[in-house]
């Protein structure tokens, strides 16, 4: 194999506005790559395995960072750090879920250089596709995750197609549970999506893991003032309590009144290639208390239809079990 | 016991302060004039045959100097490992290299280059290979071990149809002993059990990568490299570079780590010291941490059955123990064989049988691991104890107990003798300082998701040699001059080792300056710095040529002061006559007088039986002062054995399968604590060592392409500081080895196993008995056992 370990050269480009970026990311079209904090696309780059011409480096865009009000929504700046993120005392207060969720992506120095946009927006980790191998994902023809012997104990148990990895993000199930809408802009324009559609299936685009096509950025997310405050819950099991992604994440909001549950917004990751809202789970806990016995449901329902593969099928009883807890914890 | 000055006081180690600043210098840290740097071309298949190279491309490139393949090294003989390989037996072998100005153009070159591989058959999985038909690791065999030529070996249909699903088979090994009659043992047992195991291979993930800088000057090789061994890497590094041990100018003053990866030497030193020949080039092989995780070597993993029949009291009566061994391609590992002593001597079974198989495998090549082959046995071994405990109705400390090895206690079949064992005492401090019997009324409670479990478990390793040379120099400065032999691998025992030279002569720690860090600096023929055997072996050294100069000092002050060598005394810097202190010697006159009377005193007459590295490195010193230098021919015998008692307490959460350690404990059997600050270091970092071993990290591979899943730090997950508990404790039982003059022996090789084991029995613990025979447990395999749910696995696939 070809050497490992060393970045080949590109052309790096920083400009220091978002007009300016989305001018160089149109006029790159499929030649460009949009770098944030880098801690996904230089592990790409010095693997050698994917080798942009250009490079469209975000850091020097101020516009970018920051967390503000946005009327009674807060808006986070794409290249927010994920150790912002964190520790933002108004996020925090108003929306721990994500404060918690960040708190859980690897570990401190990532989270210093990663970016909240980065943790959204990066790749598939599948090994044998991060090993270079010629996948579907990659433009070949064939999932190597997916044989009678794959080692495939990290991979999908919904939504397979052709692919069956997942969606590695720890802050994106808190997004969607918090009814976040993601900012895009492109040389024509701008819209605004909720989190839940940001992120597609290989059913979608076997290639990419957003709806971002070349030339789009990024560049803020918003949070609604109507899920400022409400009940949450956050857990990620991980192998390792540092550095390792999801085998799977859970992430609940909801609203309690009296005792009783009037809306719920519950989604997970790890557990399919996109992050996924699990709406029956949410329909069932609607009117319900959140008790043990609206606990085991929601866990009954929260498995529904998981095809798991040879080595991932732990992965049934601990979504289940990470859902359970999620509800429980709302009484 | 002895009242010391500095044995059993912490002190700072020399290199420490370079460390916490960063000046502290690594192999890749050094420059040499018109040095170039050198890629590797590895192979993307676990075995083939390179058909071509074309490397025309890549040598046109502007800023490439050159290409090195198999063809332009020596040969080697199977199953020994060459520099370069054309027929690759493992992911991520070296082919070829390509040097160029930078590295970027080198990585671009090797992009360039063409090679044809002709892929062959591969193995993963020991068992498979045995199976009549199985593939072989390689041509020309698929079983081989130190000492055990490479051969074909198949086992028969009915070998494998023989037993349950999911028990070893069994066929005929590849070497195998007994002693007493264990047949009878299992007849007069009140409880015979069973078990087959699995134990993973992982790799060592030392934190510096095997980089190397090497260039030819006067024919002389200079080189720096990263090994745990300075002198005994010498002879090893001169056989694989085909020079006589004097052209060899070899620096190490810091190694970050080897865990036994970098013991002595390995072949990657050689690829920039024969491209820098060819080239007439200081060249610099960085390597990458994928690459060190692909070549820089692993822990054999275990396929194992064992049968143990105890008396109702808990005495071990017999065992029969059989181990299949992945061997990796170059099969260079006894852990097999340490496994069948491992049992021999820990539980001191009346008759015992140990049977072996070491299997060749298209693996990252193995070697030494932290108590290689025990703490895999440990892992195998003590949950099957807690069961037959738990069968009997026995305290799981009071069984270890009950078998475990005092000082007349024998190992291996030829029932050798110990040292010292303190291996009980040991589990005594350790059950009153963890509260073992209060704890007890924790096991299995639960509180919300999680269960508390309780674990104890025992490491071994022989942890010592005998026979090397100690060198010390007292200069007209006044100051003792420690000359170290044994590397700084981190463990910081050549510091340590040096105290026992400044102790015996009464020599103030601030007076004393240990030279360390290159053969440039002339030190002794010292022993391996592996295996816990630094702190036994290198404070003999130290001690016999401290004694040494103390005679020749007392001898000078004879001359000097008149009246016979025996009435005088050393110590603080003087040599004095004991009836009147004031009369006597400064060690800076006595070190004038030795240089002027020459001889023996100075180092221009050498003892005969000295090793000759050390003669050279005394010869080169000769004259420069007063010299000690003696060969250890100090009394020995018998193993010296090193322990750890490892309890744990942990937190088994049912949900998620989810394994928190709260609380751990380990307890050495040491010897004598020469630098307690350090010891705790040891008994501490092997119990994070062995919690990656029992909850987390392995090699694993796709069967159908064998192709690595695991290349580095994060997929291979070692513990992080998160991982670990906050209370960690560590204590030591302190009592002196007869045969060690300050009574140490080795310490850090038992604590992985000891902590490894002490969690996986916690696991059990929390689990009510639940038994693995497997390691790690990861959280997916714990909680489908709380489901009950089948594994995805057969109970012994390996690289899962």
């Amino acid at each position: 194999m070809a050497a490992r370990d060393m970045m080949p050269a590109f052309e790096l480009l920083q400009p220091a506005t978002v007009e300016d970026a989305l001018a160089l990311l149109k006029r790159r079209d499929k030649d460009g790559w949009v770098l944030a904090g880098g801690m996904d696309s230089l592990d790409w780059f010095k693997d050698r395995i994917k080798r942009p011409k250009a490079v469209v480096e975000l850091g020097r865009i101020g516009a970018l960072r920051g967390i503000r009000a946005r009327g009674a929504d807060l808006e986070i700046g794409a290249m927010t750090t994920l150790t912002e993120v964190e520790r933002d005392a108004t996020l925090r207060e108003r929306y721990g879920l994500l404060a918690q969720a960040a708190r859980r992506v690897a570990t401190p120095q990532i989270r210093n250089r990663g970016t909240l946009g980065g943790n959204v927006c990066q790749d598939a980790r599948c090994w044998y596709y991060r090993a270079g191998l010629p996948c579907y994902r990659a433009g070949g023809n064939t999932c190597y995750a997916d044989t009678p012997t794959a080692i495939n104990r990290e991979h999908c148990l919904f939504e397979a197609d052709r692919c069956v990895a997942v969606s590695p993000s720890d802050t994106a199930p808190a997004l969607i549970a918090l009814d976040a809408r993601f900012v895009v802009r492109h040389a024509g324009g701008e819209k605004e999506v909720p989190a839940e559609e940001f992120f597609i299936g290989p059913k979608t685009d076997i290639t990419r893991m957003t709806i971002l096509q070349p030339g789009d950025l990024l560049t803020a997310i918003r949070l609604p003032a109507a899920w400022a405050n409400a009940k949450s819950y956050f857990e990620k099991a991980a192998d390792r309590n540092a550095w390792d992604f999801p085998l799977v994440n859970v992430a609940a909001a909801m609203k309690i009144e009296g005792g009783t549950i009037r809306q719920a917004r519950i989604a997970v990751g790890g557990v399919a290639p996109r992050p996924l809202r699990l709406k029956a789970v949410e329909e069932s806990l609607l009117g319900e208390q959140p008790g043990k016995e609206a606990a085991e449901v929601a866990a009954k329902a929260a498995v529904w239809g998981a095809r798991p593969l040879n080595h991932n099928q732990y992965k049934i009883p601990l979504l289940a079990n990470l859902v359970k807890r999620a509800v429980r914890s709302m009484a | 016991m002895a009242a010391y000055k500095l044995i059993g006081k912490d002190f700072l180690p020399p290199d420490v302060i370079g460390k916490v600043t960063g000046r502290a210098k690594f192999a890749e840290d050094f420059r040499a004039e018109g040095m170039v740097f050198a890629k590797l071309l590895r192979s993307p298949m676990p075995h083939g045959l390179v058909r071509r190279v074309d490397a025309a491309q890549a040598l046109a490139m502007k800023g490439v100097l050159g290409i090195l393949t198999a063809a332009d090294l020596p040969k080697v003989t199977a199953p020994a490992e060459p520099i370069l390989t054309s027929e690759p037996l493992y992911v991520g072998e070296p082919i070829l290299a390509i040097a160029a100005v930078d590295e970027t153009t080198a990585a671009d070159a090797l992009d360039r280059v063409k090679v044809e591989l002709e892929p062959l058959p591969f193995v993963l999985d020991p068992l498979e290979s045995l199976r009549p038909g199985g593939a072989n690791a390689r041509t020309e065999g698929n079983v081989a071990a130190p000492n055990l030529k490479l051969q074909t070996l198949k086992w028969s249909a009915r070998d494998f149809t023989a037993v349950r699903e999911g028990e070893l088979p069994r066929g005929k090994p590849a070497e195998e002993w007994h002693y007493g009659d264990i047949e009878a043992g299992f007849r007069q047992a009140d409880l015979v059990i069973e078990e087959s195991f699995i134990t993973q291979a992982l790799a060592h993930h030392a934190m510096e990568p095997r980089s190397a800088l090497a260039y030819w000057q006067g024919g002389k090789l200079f080189l720096h490299g990263s090994t745990q061994s300075l002198a005994f890497s010498i002879p090893p590094l001169t056989r694989i570079l085909g020079i006589e041990p004097a052209n060899l100018h070899y620096v190490s003053e810091n190694t970050g780590g080897g865990f036994g990866s970098k013991a002595a030497a390995y072949t990657q030193m050689a690829i920039p010291a024969f491209f820098a020949k060819k080239l007439g080039r200081p060249v610099m092989l960085r390597v990458s941490r994928e690459e060190e995780h692909d070549f820089g070597r692993s822990r054999p993993g275990f396929q194992g059955w064992v049968k143990l029949g105890f008396r109702k009291d808990g005495r071990l009566l017999a065992a029969d123990l059989y181990i299949v061994q992945s061997g990796g391609p170059y099969g260079a590992v006894n852990d097999f064989r340490n496994a069948g002593r491992h049992v021999s001597l820990v539980y001191q079974p009346l008759a015992m049988r140990w049977r072996g198989m070491p299997v060749l495998t298209n693996t990252p090549p193995r070697s030494a691991q932290r108590s290689p082959g025990e703490t895999q046995t440990s892992i195998a071994m003590d949950p099957v104890i807690d069961k037959a405990a738990r069968k009997l109705g026995l305290d799981r400390v009071a069984i270890r107990h009950i078998n475990a090895p005092r000082s007349d206690g024998t190992i291996g079949p030829k029932r050798e003798p110990l040292t010292s064992s303190f291996l009980p005492e040991a589990l005594e401090l350790g059950a009153a300082q963890f509260d073992w019997a209060a704890k007890q009324a924790l096991s299995g409670k639960r509180t919300g998701s999680k269960v508390t479990g309780l674990g104890v478990g025992i490491g071994y390793h022989a942890a010592g040699n005998s026979g090397f040379d100690g060198l010390v120099l007292i200069r007209p400065d006044g100051k003792l001059y420690i000359h170290a032999g044994a590397g700084n691998l981190g463990t910081y025992s050549y510091a340590a080792t040096a105290r026992a030279a400044a102790e015996a002569l009464g020599m103030p720690w601030e007076r004393c300056e240990i030279v360390y860090g290159g053969t440039g600096r002339h030190v002794p023929w010292t022993c391996i710095q592996a295996g816990s055997n630094t702190t036994f072996t290198i404070t003999r050294t130290n001690h016999v040529a401290a004694m040494d100069a103390r005679r020749k000092l007392q001898e000078i002050a004879a001359r000097e002061v008149g009246g016979e060598p025996a009435a005088f005394e050393v110590g603080g810097g003087r040599v004095f006559l004991k009836a009147e202190p004031a009369k006597g010697l400064a060690f800076a006159e006595a070190a004038q007088r030795a240089i002027a009377l020459g001889g023996k005193y100075s180092g221009q007459e050498l003892p005969k039986d000295l090793n000759p590295m050390t003669a050279r490195s005394a010869a080169a010193l000769a004259g420069q002062g007063l010299m000690g230098v003696a060969k250890d021919t100090l009394p020995r015998n018998g193993v010296i054995p090193g322990f750890c008692a490892g309890y744990a307490l942990v937190e088994v959460d049912v949900e998620t399968g989810q394994v928190e350690i709260k609380e751990y404990l380990g307890v050495a059997d040491c010897g004598t604590v020469i630098h307690p600050k350090n010891l705790g270091n040891q008994i501490l970092g092997g119990a994070v060592q062995g919690f990656g071993m029992a909850l987390l990290e392995k090699h694993v591979y796709d069967p159908k392409y064998g192709i690595p899943a695991t290349r580095g730090l994060a997929t291979s997950k070692p513990p992080t500081y998160l991982d670990v508990p906050v209370n960690m404790r560590w204590a030591a039982v302190g009592k002196p080895d007869p045969q060690n003059p300050v009574g140490a022996k080795g310490a850090g090789e038992p604590p992985e196993g000891a902590a490894a084991a002490a969690v996986l029995c916690a696991i059990s613990d929390a689990l009510g008995g639940a038994h693995f025979g497997r390691s790690p447990l990861t959280c997916d395999i714990v909680l489908n056992a709380v489901e009950g749910r089948p594994q995805p696995f057969k109970p012994l696939d390996t690289n899962i």
